[in-house]
């Protein structure tokens, strides 16, 4: 598949975004440290909500005809394009009105906060899903076609988002050891799930093949014209191959760059503003290029009738 | 009502008709226009809605070369319909057409993911999906001749390799020849249960080529009188 730059930061930012908030929306419910000031706070959901808005409007970029783009939130009985579209816009006003609240600090209102609070990060865990779900469900990409694609998408939008959140709790006031533990726990979980699935979409399995796709199973098939002269937009869509090898030198980046850098830099203990800094900006560079093998990796089924034997 | 085409790969001979005419036809139809980037440049490329492949079936000498036309197979569970975010992929009921609703389409690419077959193409000009209408603006056309009430890939195959029918109706042409020939539907394991199917070649006994050394005595008189009579 073709990696557009656009959709890579669009589900890099909001997952980043909707992670922060769901973990923001615990950490203020358990008052982990000993509970973020309301500074800290609105920080911390003022930049969840501009990662999600970024996102979701660079991915307004990548359509050909954005004028109709109102239209995505019709389908959503049957589409998740069209879910992930109405859930992250049903999860502003809730994620509103808890930073409302939380500015407000009114103790009348504290059962209210959490109910909101709850809810910003349901529709938030909902969201990324569906994210994931976007490429999950299409039976043509067996790279994509995998539960472990919204669980990557899940446990990377959380990662990224509990550095940000260590970031803003790292004031002095707050003790950050659980915040730490949090960080370092999260980058675990998302580097070993992406390590299961790069093992995963490794073996073949049962998949279509040349022969499947144009029904002569009983013997070699080989493409001898393709029938255009230049490109398509099949080709220009589908087409995009990466080399094995340079596949193998990004995934070992991913996992260096983005996990195991990080990680050992929190794990001293005495990160200082600086480190998390350069931790966050590491994982962030990890996540993207991540984000990029992703699409890179895809090959789609209609590689099949250009040429390819298997997919 | 299931329209859809049959494609008798046995005696499609590659000559890209189809193609050129369904061009010529949708160019100018609900859909149009079929926008050409550089037609006459250094990369032409551009949209259509039939392509042409040739595949080289078996190891050689037992190899045959099999020209594979496709288009959309208006498939009965169409995935581009459902993860159609806008509702502009739209399949349908009365007789199975899957379309794209010009007006509504927002130009995302889902849907072409979503399809298996490679029948949706992008028009970068309009910004919108297009794809094979089965030139519904043909089929329906009460004030064509009947005969020519038919997409215009079908018309024009010179080898009659094209076929247009209903397949629900079991007595239909289509679905006889589907039976009686073993058609058959491409990469059923994805399970999106395409309307258009595909007839294998037919299995041929060889012409012999053992006996072409020795000749009969009319072979052999034909020889005589041939060195004998100058032309």
């Amino acid at each position: 598949m073709h990696p557009a730059f656009s959709v890579i930061f669009f589900t890099v930012s909001s997952g980043a975004g909707f992670g922060l908030f769901a973990l923001l929306v615990l950490a203020d419910l358990l008052g982990l440290g000993g509970g973020l000031s309301i500074d800290q706070k609105l920080t911390a959901g003022g930049l969840a909500l501009f990662l999600v808005a970024a996102g979701l409007s660079s991915s307004v970029f990548h359509l050909a005809n954005p004028k109709n783009a109102w239209r995505a939130f019709s389908r959503y009985r049957t589409s998740w394009l069209s879910r992930e579209g109405v859930f992250a816009v049903m999860f502003y006003p809730f994620a509103i009105a808890y930073l409302g609240l939380t500015w407000l600090d009114m103790s009348q209102l504290a059962v209210l906060k959490v109910v909101v609070g709850v809810m910003a990060a349901i529709l938030a865990w909902v969201t990324i899903f569906s994210t994931g779900m976007i490429y999950a469900c299409l039976k043509t990409i067996r790279q994509w076609n995998s539960p472990l694609v919204p669980a990557n998408y899940l446990a990377l939008g959380h990662f990224l988002g509990g550095l940000l959140l260590l970031l803003i709790a790292n004031n002095g006031t707050v003790e950050i050891g659980s915040y730490v533990a949090i960080s370092i726990g999260l980058s675990v979980v998302a580097g070993m799930l992406k390590a299961i699935y790069y093992f995963w979409i490794n073996k073949p399995g049962a998949t279509s093949t040349i022969n499947t796709a144009t029904g002569f199973t009983r013997g070699t098939v080989r493409l001898l014209d393709t029938g255009h002269t230049h490109g398509t937009f099949l080709t220009e869509e589908f087409g995009f191959q990466i080399a094995r090898q340079y596949a193998i030198m990004l995934k070992v980046f991913v996992m260096v760059v983005g996990f195991v850098v990080p990680v050992l830099m929190l794990a001293t203990g005495q990160a200082s503003q600086t480190d998390i800094y350069v931790a966050i900006a590491l994982a962030s560079l990890g996540v993207v290029a991540e984000r990029w093998l992703f699409f890179a990796e895809a090959r789609h089924v209609v590689n099949l009738y250009h040429g390819a034997q298997r997919t | 009502m299931r329209l859809g085409l049959v494609i008798d790969l046995d005696v499609c001979v590659g000559c890209h008709a189809c193609a050129i005419a369904c061009k010529e036809w949708n160019a100018s139809g609900t859909t149009a226009p079929l926008t050409d980037y550089q037609p006459y440049g250094a990369k032409p490329s551009g949209v259509w809605f039939n392509r042409i492949r040739s595949y080289e079936v078996g190891e050689y000498p037992h190899n045959k070369t099999i020209n594979f036309p496709m288009s959309c197979m208006h498939c009965e569970d169409a995935d581009c319909v459902t993860v159609c975010p806008t509702g502009a992929s739209y399949k349908r009921a009365e007789d199975g057409i899957v379309l794209v609703d010009q007006t509504k389409c927002m130009g995302c690419n889902y849907c072409s993911w979503a399809c298996p077959y490679g029948a949706r193409e992008l028009d970068r000009e309009s910004g919108t999906m297009k794809k094979c209408t089965l030139c519904i603006d043909r089929i329906y056309d009460t004030f064509m001749p009947v005969e020519e009430r038919q997409p215009a890939c079908v018309l024009t195959c010179p080898a009659h390799a094209r076929m247009f029918g209903d397949m629900d109706d079991a007595n239909s042409a289509v679905s006889v020849v589907i039976r009686e020939r073993g058609g058959y539907q491409l990469m059923p394991e994805l399970g999106y249960n395409p309307t258009n199917h595909y007839l294998p070649v037919r299995k041929a006994t060889p012409i012999s080529t053992e006996n072409l050394g020795k000749l009969g005595f009319k072979g052999r008189l034909k020889g005589v009188v041939n060195k004998v009579v100058k032309r």
